[in-house]
């Protein structure tokens, strides 16, 4: 059967770059209540918790050791809401994607973009930028609203001390990266709740575990743990026992580039 | 344009799609038709490059869909009415469908002005009734203004108004000279919109053919008679090659004679007719002869979903050419 070739109207339109799908992608993270939420539970427990821990380094700090007192850093609260904060922005990281499978999007989607790889890199652009520069922001009020307690007890730093500006920064540069891993689990897993319980035993439950090793080579393996290789951008004065704050980070995203690349390869090949 | 060649979908032992060859041209309505299971949706998602073949391939307009820089203006879809994130709102989610295959914002109101849902474009859709739902899901299908639309089971879920709608519809895209294919198992929605069929039962391609050669390959017509002295009728027709059915309201379908017969043989015994009608084939009939044994899943007869595959090349004009 021969048929005459497709003459169907065609809309005379621009070419498809990335930039639309970016856009596209931009107008879908910023058109869903949830969002808005998470990223609204990420500042309240990063400031919040930055807050209470001052208040109680203020309150017990004189029967505090020697060698506690010697570590202390003004950036110390902020470093411990850290551990509460990351997989908030790590939950926005999932719902990303997993919403998406969950609702039967994804197949929307996909029809619409059906160049995966482009698809899933403009949504690790958007949800790496959003974090970045929310995070940095949120990190930022984390710290002042800790110096503003801390100072009672003249314990507060400023941001020109050594290394607060770069633990800043850094810090949102980890929220980033955590986010992004986290999308690459919930491509991997497509379920919202398989994913937020992985990545928190990456985030967590690792970093608990580790501590548990011999220390004659669990110190190592430590330093390596996603948490603690990341975390360390978040001291203003390099800790022994763990990473460079650099190196760590950097360590960190190597983690994060391996899972986003698995997630891409399995996602070029899964049935949607 | 569609084309698909040997078209296979495999998962495990299953084989939901088997070696499916047919296309589907533009200017006319192609029915999809086939029992439920017997690989209509999974074809359809293999030709938007959701799912990928096991064997065999799938071209719109000659390309294999994952390559198209702009699906969205090329190819307009309806799978699944639910495939929506209910969270965003209907002008919201067309949105971002148009933001990623450039076409304008302006668009996005104009479909759903089409489909009607201009009042409730900033309502999230997860409220939407089935209708809206399926509203929405058009109005994404036509969003790139596509030379080929796909719709799987467009008029489950409407309303008699809201199936009108569908059919004047996809007859209208047809006619402007688009290519129009439609899934359903419903037979007499298909009687309706299609021109062409394409047949499938147990992932075969069972017919590739016109609607009106589809139905006379496949069914006969028959005469229905009614008469007050229907049993002597009855009695003078029987004969070679005819089979008379009586119906329970006293009419009588005679297979094998035309009505021009009928009517004479009444006239000369000085018998009364109160009705003389040829009756032309249902799809429904020509539907049920052909895949009598392609349905997957039979009701209560056990031991009728044997492994009976269905005969090949049975009324199967066209299928691969």
């Amino acid at each position: 059967m021969s048929a005459p070739a497709a003459t169907g109207p065609r809309r005379d339109a621009g070419r498809v770059r990335f930039g639309h799908v970016l856009s596209s992608e931009w107008t879908k993270i910023a058109t869903v209540r949830s969002t808005f939420w998470t990223l609204l539970a990420g500042a309240v427990v990063l400031v919040g918790f930055s807050a209470l821990w001052a208040l109680a380094f203020t309150a017990s700090f004189d029967q505090m050791s020697a060698r506690d007192r010697a570590t202390f850093t003004p950036m110390l609260p902020t470093q411990v809401a850290y551990y509460f904060g990351l997989v908030i922005f790590g939950a926005l990281g999932v719902l990303v994607i997993t919403a998406e499978h969950g609702t039967g999007m994804i197949k929307t989607a996909l029809t619409a973009v059906p160049r995966r790889a482009a698809y899933l890199a403009a949504k690790t652009v958007v949800l790496g930028a959003v974090v970045l520069v929310f995070g940095i922001v949120v990190t930022f009020a984390s710290f002042y609203a800790a110096q503003g307690i801390l100072a009672s007890k003249h314990l507060d730093g400023n941001i020109g001390d050594p290394g607060v500006l770069r633990a800043i920064v850094g810090g949102g540069i980890y929220l980033a990266l955590v986010a992004i891993l986290a999308l690459g689990i919930g491509t991997l897993l497509r379920h919202t709740a398989g994913s937020i319980v992985l990545l928190f035993v990456v985030l967590f439950v690792l970093g608990i575990a580790g501590g548990f090793l011999p220390s004659s080579w669990g110190d190592t393996v430590n330093k390596f743990l996603p948490s603690n290789a990341g975390g360390a951008i978040l001291d203003p004065v390099h800790k022994s026992g763990s990473l460079a704050p650099w190196t760590g980070l950097g360590v960190f995203a190597v983690y994060t580039a391996v899972v986003l690349a698995a997630a891409v390869i399995l996602f070029e090949r899964r049935d949607a | 344009m569609i084309e698909a060649r040997g078209l296979t979908k495999r998962y495990g032992d299953t084989t939901a799609v088997d070696g499916a060859t047919f296309s589907v041209a533009p200017g006319r309505v192609t029915g999809f038709l086939g029992p439920n299971g017997a690989g209509k949706t999974t074809t359809m998602r293999m030709i938007l490059g959701l799912d990928r073949p096991t064997a065999g391939e799938v071209t719109v307009g000659g390309r294999r869909y994952r390559t198209l820089g702009a699906p969205l203006r090329e190819v307009g879809a309806l799978l699944d009415a639910r495939n929506v994130h209910g969270g965003r709102t209907a002008y919201n989610h067309l949105l971002c469908l148009a933001k990623s295959n450039a076409i304008p914002r302006r668009r996005v109101d104009e479909v759903l002005d089409l489909v009607g849902l201009r009042s409730v474009a900033k309502k999230r859709s997860k409220g939407f009734s089935l209708g809206m739902g399926q509203r929405l899901g058009i109005a994404a299908a036509l969003l790139g203004d596509p030379g080929v639309l796909m719709f799987d089971e467009p008029v489950n879920g409407l309303d008699p108004e809201g199936i009108l709608w569908i059919r004047t519809l996809m007859r209208r895209l047809a006619r402007e000279g688009r290519t129009v294919f439609v899934s359903s198992h419903l037979m007499s929605e298909m009687a309706l919109t299609a021109e062409h069929l394409v047949v499938i039962g147990r992932g075969r391609i069972l017919a590739d053919t016109g609607m009106a050669e589809f139905i006379g390959a496949n069914a006969t017509s028959h005469v229905l008679v009614r008469s007050p002295q229907a049993a002597e009728l009855a009695r003078l027709l029987a004969g070679p090659g005819r089979r008379l059915e009586p119906d329970p309201d006293g009419a009588l379908r005679v297979y094998g004679a035309r009505a021009a017969e009928i009517g004479d043989v009444a006239a000369d015994h000085g018998l009364r007719l109160h009705e003389l009608a040829t009756v032309q084939p249902s799809l429904e009939e020509a539907f049920m002869r052909l895949t009598g044994e392609a349905v997957q899943y039979h009701a209560g007869v056990p031991g009728a979903a044997g492994p009976a595959a269905p005969a090949p090349g049975t009324g199967a004009p066209g299928a691969g050419a």
